[in-house]
């Protein structure tokens, strides 16, 4: 295991703690998408480019945009 | 049941729980010791049968294509879900909702945004296509591609009104694409049984190893999935965003 992979799954075990953490939703959602960031970066490292890509595309962009979406609806409504 | 009693049941689960898992780990082989076979048999053998550079592509739309087709239709069913319960959640709220602060209005948006949403759309769009055309040759693909390009159309949203992101993003229009790239990807198959031997066989010409019209119906696929996906995340943000936003503008016109 490279000094880069071990950094990386470290900081995937930190951004995963971070996000179980964040008691906010909102804020969760962005401390989410840093999560899926490093995730995907930890995939790429590890020489698997498509599941980062997938990794990216869901965990970074995905997730999170449907998360803010819904946080706006609901909280539209109850506002 | 006690609060002691509670805690005697959680520690005895938890200690068997984390026995069983040090037992698992234990066991796993060491890191970066791969010990299937299937790999190794397909890294040597998709590039010559297959004519696709990217084998990953090979394994997801050929070699186990009836897989993908399942996954594509989890995520049409997850469209579908989301669109059906957003529309009748709108059917209820017929009253407009309570506006706590009439005199406040929602900030305009700033050149930066606008810009640097502008900037993107184009950027964006493309770049998911040339990922979903690329899928068989490099890393990439339909569903990845396909959620770039949905990202596209939201930075349309970002960069503009709700109104100019219903034009490009139109959920009746999306209503039929949707369907239409799922669907492909079964006419494909459907294919593979009228010009080959059987379902998602390939039935067309490979090609030339590493250039853009090759590796048979992989492309094809991803094609139809990209539509799909790209479709599917454009819908979802247009129903969420129909419904966050239809309150909003009343406001604003009012």
């Amino acid at each position: 295991m490279s000094a880069l992979q071990a950094l990386l799954l470290v900081l995937v075990a930190v951004a995963a703690t971070g996000v179980v953490l964040t008691r906010d939703p909102l804020r969760q959602t962005f401390a989410a998408g840093f999560y899926g960031g490093i995730l995907a970066l930890t995939f790429f490292v590890l020489q698997a480019p498509d599941v980062a890509l997938s990794e990216i595309v869901v965990g970074a962009v995905g997730f999170p945009l449907m998360i803010l979406l819904a946080l706006a609806k609901v909280r539209g409504g109850a506002e | 049941m006690t609060r002691r009693a509670r805690l005697v049941v959680f520690l005895a689960g938890a200690g068997g729980l984390a026995a069983l898992l040090l037992w698992a780990i234990s066991g796993l082989p060491s890191f970066g010791n791969y010990q299937g076979p299937y790999g190794n048999v397909l890294n040597h053998v998709a590039v010559g049968a297959r004519h696709a550079t990217n084998v990953v592509s090979a394994v997801t739309f050929d070699y186990r294509g009836i897989d993908t087709l399942m996954e594509e239709f989890i995520f049409f069913t997850a469209v579908i879900g989301t669109t059906l319960l957003l529309r009748a959640q709108l059917a209820e709220e017929e009253e407009p909702a309570d506006d706590d602060a009439t005199d406040r209005r929602t900030p305009a948006m700033s050149d930066a945004v606008r810009l640097g949403g502008f900037v993107m759309t184009g950027v964006t769009f493309l770049f998911g296509v040339y990922m979903v055309l690329h899928g068989h040759l490099t890393p990439g693909g339909g569903f990845q591609g396909g959620i770039v390009v949905g990202t596209g159309v939201l930075t349309v949203y970002l960069a503009s009104e709700y109104e100019t992101f219903l034009r490009v993003s139109s959920p009746t229009v999306l209503d039929v694409v949707e369907p239409a790239g799922a669907g492909g990807y079964i006419l494909v198959g459907l294919g593979g049984l009228v010009g080959g031997a059987s379902f998602l066989y390939n039935f067309l010409p490979l090609g030339v190893t590493g250039q853009l019209p090759s590796a048979g119906m992989i492309p094809v696929l991803n094609a139809a999935v990209g539509v799909e996906v790209g479709a599917g995340i454009a819908l979802i943000v247009a129903e969420f965003l129909e419904q966050t936003l239809q309150v909003r503008k009343k406001q604003q016109t009012a």
